[in-house]
Order: structure tokens, then C-alpha cells, then sequence
């Protein structure tokens, strides 16, 4: 193992035996020995990677590609089929919160127990007391039963013992999101703090905004295999690009299916005028003209539509768009018309685009709707959910959309 | 094997913890509270009384605390033995999701019964000293030597079946049976000379044979067991056990996987 080294993993496997009806009485082992079918699923096909002292690295990935059971296997929960895993120092895991907590006694007793877990001695944790009650904001009611504690404050309490465990290597799987906003910034805030005073740390989350705040470096595993690494800012967008392909092309194929399993559409139930315009395709490129299904929050941006009339009677239209969050919040809105623009005479087949010099959305999923209408009168077309697409951002936002500003600080 | 030890020991404010939360935590909600770990000895202590001096006469001289002294020994072995099995199943939630030596677990299982045992032994000198039954002080110093010695053994036993619980349900439910079985092939309810002659090999293949016989001089006859006894259980205390630990280490590794 090199010095400058806190991890090091060498090509290492894992595979489950996924039992498709497990049985675990002696009847079932015994009478269905034959029937116990499994499929051998193979999770981590050979990664490797280092990790140096005091250095911070994110774990990304789609659900299902391995990333938590490389945790899982740096926690030492789980052995590797093959390979090996150094690490040096001691190592704390934030992947259980509150383990062995007992309801019925106080939150001072359950500190004991679940610090004492982690590993701690009796000394190490009395000197840890006054700091994790302090943190956890509980000090009134720290010697009341668990049971009596409201959901937020449990998890207070165990996330308060767990950060305060003071590991050489921390290792963390999704659990920035205890307690109300406030909670969450200093949890946060503290992860900064225990980064600083030089303590490893491996992150896997969902949030990439999370991982790109804290981490030098972020590995994209992908199959059980690293597909990527390097600084977030450069492995994040390619991740979700290649993430927005994927997704599309699934649609795609729900898309096909349902197709084929009714070809007559003629009942669609938004009201249009039957098929006299068709919308082939939509898209996101960048200046360089590169199809992108993520952005970052203000970039520069064109949606492209291609289209094609079936009829020869499409009078004059305009055009809208209407883009909305995934949890169905109207973001933004317009239409041609409202922007007092002329009405438009379509060609037989064309191209419209449209030209957004800052995408100005906050990290989220976003969709988007476009119709083309005949003037005060029903749409030729409207399609729902014309394209998906997703913004990332290096700065935490709130809201639906940033307000283009700049400070002067006097 | 010893860096194996030198975690556990690292661990042992963990199973510290493990064994005060259970002892604390068993009787919680209970009016009576900690009371319950005298007051139940010392009435399966009066129930035992009531049978043997009562309804079915046993022709031993108090009879009531030649079973009772080993009984409480035996409760502490058996409740190991079928009980111990399952406390790595029952802990799953957390051998799932963190790391510590899985050791401590059957560790603080069979510390925990052995603590309630200790305080079962207060009711016993209580009794005892009441009933105005003959002490020896010198064989009185042999008792932490065989607790020790029933300690191992019940580890070793607690390890091995909660290792293999996690892969074989039933072996908590078979235990339970085996348990019971075991019981009648210990001289606990009866001395060792009552049984007949062709079964007596049995009783002497038996580990908790030499251990209980072992309590029995001690506190019943107020004799100093023979060396003999004391020898042989703890040869066989410190074989279970290592068979015990490298059965449950081996089988450790893909715990997570099986749960």
C-alpha cells in the first residue's frame, strides 16, 4: 500500500446468487433442493481504485450498477469474491442511522449504545457527549425516553453520534437529507469541517450537486464497472447526458410498444385538428450543435423542432412551449402570439428553433410540451412531454429559476 | 485468531452496551421493573417446593435446592442454546447495514444470560443462608472457576448455532427440542447414580454433566468438586468453544448475503 494512500481496491468482484423463490425451512432445502433455482447476478465486475489521505471521492451511478456494494464491501459488511481492499486508519460508516437505539431509554443511554457500535470506548464517548448533544440541538430532552422523540429529532440524534465519531475514513451512503433545511446546512457544514481536518471521505448520493460541493473526484460506475473518473464538473455531465439517452430511449420503446398495440390513435383525447401537422422530432443542442439531454443552469441552449405537414389546409398557427418540472410545477410558459410575434405560415416540412441565450432553470428534471395551433382555434398538434431534459448546478439554488443578478458588496 | 481478539476488545464498550440495554430493557414497562430478576428465581424456586416437598416426594434431602442450584446453571446454558441461536437473525438490521465483529453479538447474548444468572445466584445464598443449609467457604471459592468453565462452553454453543441459524431457519425451532432432550440427559432434576447403568455413558459423554455435578458439590454436598470433574469440563469448555468461533468465523463472511 502506498503512504500517501487512505483506500486502496484492487480489481475486485462481487456476484449474488439471486435465489428466485428462497426457502429457508428444512421442507423447502430438503423436498425442493432441484426447485431452488438461482441465477449467479454479477454486481462489481473488477474496479479498482485509490484514494489518498484527506481526500474526498463520490460514487455515482445508476440504481443497481454496484456503487453501494462497493460501500458496502469498504465497510467491510460484505466480503469481495476477489480482489482486495486495504484501507488504513480507523473507518466509520453513515450508512445506518441509529442502530441499536432502544425506545425506551433516554437519548444520554442511546448515545452510549449507538456510539459504542461504531467502536468507540466508554472514554471516547463521554469525551464526545457534550459536543453530540450540542449538535443534535436536543439538550432539553436528552434525558427523555426515544420513544417520546418526534421523528426529526431521532434522526438528529443518531446523525449527531454518527458525524461525531471522528473516523480517519468516513463512508457515506445517502443520508444528507435528516431533519429540516436548517439541519441539513449544518450537517453539511459539518461534513466540510471533518473534510478539513484531513479525514477521507467516499460519498455515494444521488445528489450530484452534494457530491460536487465536497469531492475532488467522482467515479461513475456503470455495470459494475468504472466508466469514468475525474473532477465531478467534468464526469457529472457526460453521466447525465449518457442517463437522458438511456431514458429516452426506453420511452422509446414503451413508445413502440404501445404503438403496435394500437395503431389507431384517432381517440387520442386532446382535442386537435387530426394529424394535418406532425412534429418529428425535438431536441436540445448546444452552440457547438451537440444533442444534449443535461444542461447546466445557464447555459446557452437551442430547442429544435422538426416538422412536417399531412395536409394541405394548415392556415396560419402559432407556436407554444410550456416547460415543467417533473413534480408538475409550471415552470415557464409562452407562445408566439403572446410575445406579439406575426403568425406563422408553415412550411411542408421545416425546422423551428428556438434560441435561449441562459437557461436559467435550477437543478431539477424538467419537461416540455410544445403545441402548434391554428390561430384562436383548437392545435394541430400538441405534444405532452415533447422532450425530458435535466439541468445540473454547481451552486445549490432553490426555487424554479435563477434570477440573473450580481452583488455589490459595500 | 488474535486480531480477531484485539477488535473484540477494541469493541468492548459495544457489548457492554448490548448486555446493559438487555438487562435494563427487559423488564421496562413491567411495574415490578429489575425486581422480576429475583422475584422470578425465587418463585420457580417456591413452585419447585410446593411439587417435590408436597405432591411428588423426591427422597432427597431437601430436594427443592439440590435441583434448584442446578437448575439455575442449567437455565443459563439452555437459554444460550435455543435462545443465543437467533440473536444475529434477530439483529439483522444492523449486521446488514454496519460493520463491527459479528462475535459481539453472541458475546453479549451469552454475557447478558450469565449476568441474570449471577443474580439468580444471589437468591440462592439467600435460600441458602435462610434454609440454614451447610456452606463451605473452600468449596465456595471453586464456583467462579465453573462459571467461567460454563461460560466458555455456552459461548462456544451460542456461536455455533447462531452462525448456523442464519442459514437454516429451523435450527432455532430444532433447539428448542434438543433443548429439552438435553436437559434429561443432565443430572439436573435427578443425581447421576439414579439413572441405569447401560445409559450412564451418555451422561459422561454429556459436557454440562461434569459442569453441573461440578455445582452441585459445591453448593448442595458444601464439597470441593473432584479434579477430575473440573478438569475434564474445562478440556471441553475450551473445545466447543474453539470449534465454536472457527465454525461461526467461517461462516461469518456471507452473513449479510444470506440475511
Amino acid at each position: 500500500m502506498k503512504e500517501e494512500n487512505a483506500i486502496e481496491v484492487h480489481n475486485i468482484t462481487k456476484s449474488f446468487k439471486i435465489y428466485l423463490d428462497k426457502g429457508h425451512t428444512m421442507k423447502e432445502r430438503l423436498l425442493f433442493r432441484k426447485r431452488r433455482a438461482y441465477e449467479v447476478r454479477s454486481v462489481l465486475n473488477g474496479i479498482s481504485f485509490e484514494v489518498k489521505k484527506g481526500e474526498a471521492v463520490g460514487l455515482i451511478g445508476h440504481n443497481g450498477c454496484g456503487k453501494s456494494t462497493t460501500l458496502k464491501l469498504l465497510t467491510k459488511i460484505m466480503y469481495p469474491d476477489s480482489g482486495s481492499i486495504e484501507m488504513r486508519g480507523r473507518v466509520s460508516s453513515l450508512i445506518e442511522l441509529g442502530a441499536g437505539f432502544h425506545p425506551d431509554m433516554s437519548g444520554r443511554e442511546n448515545i452510549y449504545i449507538n456510539a459504542s457500535i461504531f467502536g468507540l470506548t466508554r472514554s471516547e464517548i463521554d469525551r464526545r457527549l457534550e459536543d453530540i448533544i450540542a449538535f443534535s440541538e436536543l439538550e432539553q430532552f436528552i434525558d427523555n425516553p426515544v420513544r417520546t422523540y418526534s421523528s426529526g429529532m431521532y434522526m438528529r440524534l443518531a446523525f449527531s453520534v454518527a458525524i461525531n465519531v471522528d473516523a480517519d475514513i468516513l463512508l457515506i451512503d445517502e443520508i444528507l437529507a435528516v431533519g429540516d433545511v436548517a439541519f441539513q446546512a449544518k450537517c453539511f457544514n459539518k461534513l466540510r469541517e471533518i473534510k478539513g481536518n484531513g479525514t477521507t471521505i467516499v460519498i455515494v448520493s444521488h445528489s450530484l450537486s452534494q457530491i460536487e460541493q465536497i469531492c475532488e473526484r467522482s467515479y461513475w460506475i456503470d455495470k459494475g464497472e468504472i466508466r469514468m473518473m475525474g473532477q465531478p464538473g467534468k464526469v457529472h455531465p457526460e453521466y447525465m447526458n449518457y442517463m437522458g439517452e438511456q431514458e429516452k430511449i426506453q420511452k422509446e420503446k414503451i413508445r413502440k410498444k404501445n404503438q403496435s398495440r394500437n395503431i389507431d390513435n384517432s381517440q387520442n383525447t386532446d382535442a386537435q385538428i387530426q394529424d394535418a401537422v406532425e412534429i418529428i422530432s425535438v431536441s436540445f443542442t448546444d452552440k457547438q450543435g451537440v444533442e444534449k439531454t443535461a444542461m447546466k443552469c445557464g447555459e446557452e441552449i437551442y430547442l429544435n423542432i422538426e416538422y412536417k405537414l399531412n395536409s394541405e389546409e394548415v392556415e396560419e398557427t402559432l407556436l407554444g412551449l410550456l416547460f415543467f418540472r417533473n413534480d408538475g410545477v409550471v415552470c415557464y410558459g409562452t407562445n408566439t402570439q403572446k410575445e406579439r410575434m406575426p403568425n406563422i405560415k408553415l412550411n411542408n416540412e421545416g425546422k423551428i428553433v428556438c434560441h435561449f441565450s441562459k437557461m436559467n432553470l435550477v437543478a431539477g428534471e424538467y419537461y416540455v410540451d410544445i403545441a402548434i395551433r391554428k390561430i384562436n382555434m383548437l392545435p394541430y398538434v400538441y405534444l405532452k412531454e415533447a422532450a425530458h431534459f435535466k439541468i445540473y448546478s454547481d451552486i445549490d439554488e432553490v426555487g424554479v429559476a435563477r434570477l440573473d443578478h450580481s452583488w455589490e458588496i459595500g | 485468531m488474535f486480531n480477531r481478539l484485539k477488535e473484540l476488545y477494541l469493541y468492548r464498550e459495544m457489548i457492554f452496551s448490548l448486555v446493559k440495554r438487555d438487562l435494563k430493557g427487559r423488564y421496562k414497562g413491567s411495574a415490578l421493573g429489575f425486581l422480576w430478576t429475583f422475584l422470578n428465581p425465587l418463585l420457580q424456586l417456591a413452585v419447585y417446593t410446593m411439587v417435590f416437598s408436597v405432591i411428588m416426594r423426591a427422597g432427597i434431602k431437601d430436594y427443592y435446592l439440590f435441583l434448584f442450584v442446578a437448575l439455575v446453571p442449567w437455565i443459563f446454558f439452555s437459554t444460550s442454546l435455543s435462545g443465543g441461536a437467533s440473536c444475529i437473525w434477530a439483529q439483522q438490521d444492523m449486521v446488514k447495514k454496519i460493520y463491527f465483529p459479528r462475535e459481539v453479538l453472541p458475546v453479549s447474548y451469552v454475557t447478558s444470560q450469565f449476568v441474570n444468572m449471577l443474580l439468580s445466584f444471589i437468591v440462592i445464598f439467600g435460600v441458602l443462608i435462610f434454609s440454614g443449609h451447610a456452606i463451605n467457604l473452600i468449596a465456595i471459592l471453586y464456583l467462579p472457576i465453573i462459571m467461567v468453565v460454563e461460560f466458555v462452553l455456552a459461548l462456544g454453543v451460542a456461536m455455533l448455532t447462531s452462525a448456523i441459524t442464519v442459514y437454516f431457519r429451523d435450527m432455532e425451532y430444532i433447539l428448542g427440542i434438543v433443548a429439552m432432550a438435553w436437559q434429561f440427559l443432565t443430572p439436573v432434576m435427578y443425581a447421576i447414580d439414579m439413572a441405569p447403568e447401560k445409559v450412564r455413558f451418555i451422561f459422561h459423554l454429556n459436557p454440562m454433566t461434569p459442569v453441573i455435578e461440578a455445582y452441585r458439590d459445591i453448593l448442595y454436598y458444601g464439597r470441593v468438586p473432584e479434579l477430575n470433574t473440573l478438569f475434564s469440563a474445562v478440556i471441553i469448555g475450551v473445545m466447543v468453544l474453539v470449534t465454536g468461533w472457527f465454525t461461526f468465523h467461517r461462516l461469518q463472511k456471507h452473513f449479510v448475503e444470506e440475511l
